[in-house]
């Protein structure tokens, strides 16, 4: 019978079980892997660091009918060094290279002439770029102080430091894309990468906090692995984590759509690109990076252990007696829990 | 408050066109300035540039920088004016006539002997009320000025400087004892001491208004006190009806004779009214696709809940945006490039906190919990909890970003900020409510096929669930 539903559908109605915890394994190996990758990438690939870390002026006009030669005749002529043409939907952003205030105006002025049309200035000085990002580290030690006291008072110490390492590599994956992709890195890039800080956390707080209230219910007696609670919570809110990452990750892409294609390079673009990349990384490590780490932590306490160890063997005695649990395939599935709450038996388990 | 104004955000120099200069400081020793440098500096910058005729300029401190934005073109002399570090010099008045407006008249009862004549004609001329006023080509210690006093109710003709900022060792505020009036007091240095004696007994010995040094910041008088006696012991006493800030503000611009820090100029961004409206349209079509896609997605999974979600969204917008154009008019808010994209993105933000809620319904639902009104109470209160805890996470990040404030950080993060709090309003006071009265309605307590809370769409518990359920119990 379950052959004939689709996933989408076991999945609404909140039927899919998920082990992702007990497969925390597979994900510590992905995750390591993805994470060596991704330092490699950043030790031994050049960062594509755009003209904001570099310093230059970038000249911003439009000229529809003009070639792309023309315009880098043009500003070259016009005095421009290590000229950078791109061209965007509504015109040509061209990058030089820092020229004295004087020359600005000069370009300025004969760019507006020869393609007749309005033109805009940027000026960046070399140190503007380093500014941000220190600033940006700064944050990010703010960031990382704030909510682990946060978490460890609102849950509780373990718990924030599962998030916080979700985080952590969250941003290192992050930055490996960036640095095997070569996409360019401007400050809009860093603030991006900031924000993916408050989107990761905010998916692993609503996990947490419901497998803060499930876990809480079990007792030393209890028969379910602080690992299963931990998956059950999981399995309970993965429909809300996947339709939020949607709803979330939509109005990203519409405006990494503009801004790539209306706009061509600019704040909108770079933003939404880090959003969208640490968007994606973020949904799979509340999933299976965060929860994992937390059950992996928790599971070193003497009561869970314990709690651990009776379900392991109980599982055991099970494997030996052949002993099948429930009534089957067949069984009615209207059948309804008692307890209130989302507490059920451990995420695939049931699964023979 | 005139109606159809209040429609319309003001926009920032990004999406209007204009001029935005970034300066940052450079300080001796590599340190971090003082925020009372910064705020005297961003002071002095303000002056400088509405001085220089660019009276719709704003300067505004942004973290360690400070902004300069002009609307409209002109980065050239933007740049030049406050590229230049102004100086504080003394000048002994040789005239001075109250009123700030142009006078035909010679100024009253005064002896103009030793006065350039040019100088005269431009004191007549000089309007304190102009953009301008007089400020610019004055500047040259050797000649004599004719300037405004700075809150433009007094005009002056100035004579030679004799003594410049760098002669000032400190200045701090004082109290007279014997009169208990503030009052501000200098300590020079170098040849201070002694140009400051010479200065101080020309100026004793002169029938008034001569007796009057005034210390220029900017081609504008700062102060011009009556000189009571020679000084040449290097201190010097300013007093004359000041409140204790006005002292204070006073010993400060002297203290740090023109900008108390030197600048470098970081970034400047000119942008066409063009480009920006550009951008404008750029990230209205990009926010306008983001919301379409989540109303659609919201209401091809939520069904009869999804109108409750876009209701919701809707009022979330409508508040957001009466929210900026209100900050707009009443807090000089603009909304720039940042801003939007900060909102565009708060969307998914805002429509997690409804997607929070209905999923804790379902869940209760699935549970059994029957009737639906009971089912929606015990939700909510357990949905509220998380809401809050998460929009705290969010609210932390933004304040973080708002914290670090480097070039457009701080609009994303204020709208990232204000978003999160009108999320917690709209689902407190409209989306609770809403569903609260609709759970008494037919079609959701029935289950209607499109409620999204029909029980053939989501009622059973899962097979492995139901398996072992008789282990557990």
């Amino acid at each position: 019978m379950a052959g004939l539903r689709s996933f989408g559908s076991r999945l609404y109605r909140g039927e899919v079980e998920v082990d992702f915890v007990g497969r925390r394994r597979l994900w510590y190996r992905l995750s390591a892997l993805l994470l060596v990758l991704s330092l490699a990438g950043v030790v031994s690939q050049e960062i594509n660091l755009g003209i904001e870390f570099r310093g230059g002026s970038v000249f911003t006009f439009r000229a529809p009918s003009a070639s792309i030669e023309e315009v880098r005749a043009a500003v070259t002529d016009a005095g421009g060094r290590q000229v950078i043409v791109q061209s965007t939907t509504s015109g040509w952003r061209v990058a030089t290279e820092n020229l004295p205030a004087a020359e600005i105006t000069r370009m300025q002025h004969s760019l507006a002439e020869r393609f007749e049309s309005e033109v805009s200035v940027r000026v960046i000085g070399g140190t503007w770029g380093g500014e941000v990002s220190r600033k940006a580290l700064i944050g990010l030690g703010v960031f990382m102080l704030a909510i682990v006291l946060y978490l460890t008072v609102a849950f509780e110490w373990k718990m924030a430091l599962a998030a916080v390492v979700a985080l952590v590599h969250d941003l290192v994956i992050t930055a490996g894309v960036y640095a095997w992709s070569n996409f360019e890195v401007t400050p809009a890039t860093v603030l991006g990468f900031l924000t993916i800080l408050g989107y990761s956390l905010y998916d692993v707080v609503v996990v947490f906090d419901m497998i803060k209230e499930v876990t809480a219910r079990l007792g030393p007696t209890s028969k379910i692995t602080y690992s299963m609670a931990a998956n059950d919570a999981l399995n309970h809110t993965l429909i809300r984590s996947l339709n939020t990452s949607l709803v979330a990750i939509l109005p990203v892409a519409a405006i990494l759509l503009i801004g790539t294609t209306l706009l061509g390079a600019g704040t909108l673009k770079d933003l939404s690109l880090a959003l969208l990349v640490g968007m994606i990384v973020g949904t799979y490590s509340s999933l299976c990076v965060a929860t994992p780490i937390l059950a992996t932590l928790k599971e070193r306490e003497p009561g869970y252990r314990e709690i651990a160890r009776r379900a392991a063997r109980r599982n055991a005695r099970r494997a030996q007696g052949g002993r099948r649990g429930g009534g089957g395939a067949g069984t009615p599935a209207g059948t309804v829990r008692g307890g209130s709450g989302p507490f059920g038996n451990g995420g695939g388990r049931g699964r023979r | 408050m005139a109606l159809q104004r209040a429609y319309l955000p003001l926009f920032g120099l990004d999406l209007a066109g204009g001029t935005t200069v970034t300066l940052s400081p450079v300080t001796a020793t590599g340190q971090a300035p003082t925020r009372e440098s910064l705020d005297l500096a961003v002071a002095i910058i303000r002056d400088r540039v509405n001085g220089g005729g660019l009276s719709d300029a704003e300067v505004a401190r942004s973290g360690d920088t400070i902004v300069v934005s002009v609307p409209g073109a002109g980065q050239e002399e933007v740049v030049e004016l406050v590229g230049t570090t102004a100086e504080l010099r003394f000048r002994q008045v040789l005239a001075m006539a109250t009123g700030g407006s142009p006078a035909a008249d010679q100024p009253a009862g005064t002896d103009l002997g030793g006065v350039d004549e040019a100088v005269i004609e431009r004191f007549r001329e000089l309007d304190c009320a102009a953009k301008d006023r007089g400020q610019d080509a004055q500047s040259d210690p050797g000649e004599q000025i004719a300037a405004c006093s700075r809150d433009g109710a007094t005009r002056y003709i100035l004579d030679k400087a004799v003594v410049g900022g760098t002669e000032i060792g400190d200045a701090h505020v004082g109290v007279d004892p014997t009169t208990g009036e503030w009052l501000v007091q200098l300590e020079l240095k170098g040849t201070g001491p002694r140009k400051w004696g010479e200065i101080t007994t020309a100026a004793y010995n002169s029938p008034p208004p001569r007796n009057r040094i005034a210390a220029v910041l900017d081609g504008l008088v700062v102060s011009a006190p009556i000189i009571h006696e020679p000084i040449t012991g290097g201190r010097a006493r300013i007093s004359g009806g000041f409140s204790q800030e006005s002292a204070n503000e006073l010993a400060n611009q002297l203290k740090y004779g023109a900008l108390p820090l030197r600048f470098e100029r970081s970034s400047i961004e000119e942008i066409s009214s063009t480009l920006g409206r550009d951008q404008l349209t750029g990230g209205v079509i990009a926010g306008g696709i983001g919301l379409a896609l989540v109303v659609l997605y919201s209401l091809l999974y939520y069904r009869g809940l999804g109108v409750v979600a876009v209701l919701s969204l809707g009022v979330a917008a409508v508040v957001t945006y009466q929210s900026v154009v209100v900050l707009g008019h009443d807090a000089g808010f603009r909304l720039s490039l940042p801003h939007i994209v900060g909102l565009i993105v708060s969307i998914g933000v805002t429509a997690d906190s409804f997607i929070i809620y209905f999923e804790r319904i379902r869940d209760e639902m699935r549970e059994g919990r029957r009737p639906l009104r009971s089912a929606v109470e015990v939700a909510w209160a357990r949905a509220r909890r998380t809401i809050l805890i998460a929009d705290a996470v969010m609210f932390i990040a933004a304040a973080v970003l708002y914290y670090i404030a480097v070039g457009g950080v701080a609009g994303f993060a204020f709208a990232m900020g204000l978003t999160t709090l009108i999320d917690i309003v709209v689902v407190f006071l409209f989306t609770r409510p809403l569903v609260a009265l609709l759970a008494r309605t037919r079609f959701f307590a029935k289950g209607h096929r499109l409620s999204g809370l029909d029980g053939e769409r989501m009622s059973r518990r899962t097979p492995s669930r139901a398996e072992t359920v008789p282990e557990d119990a």
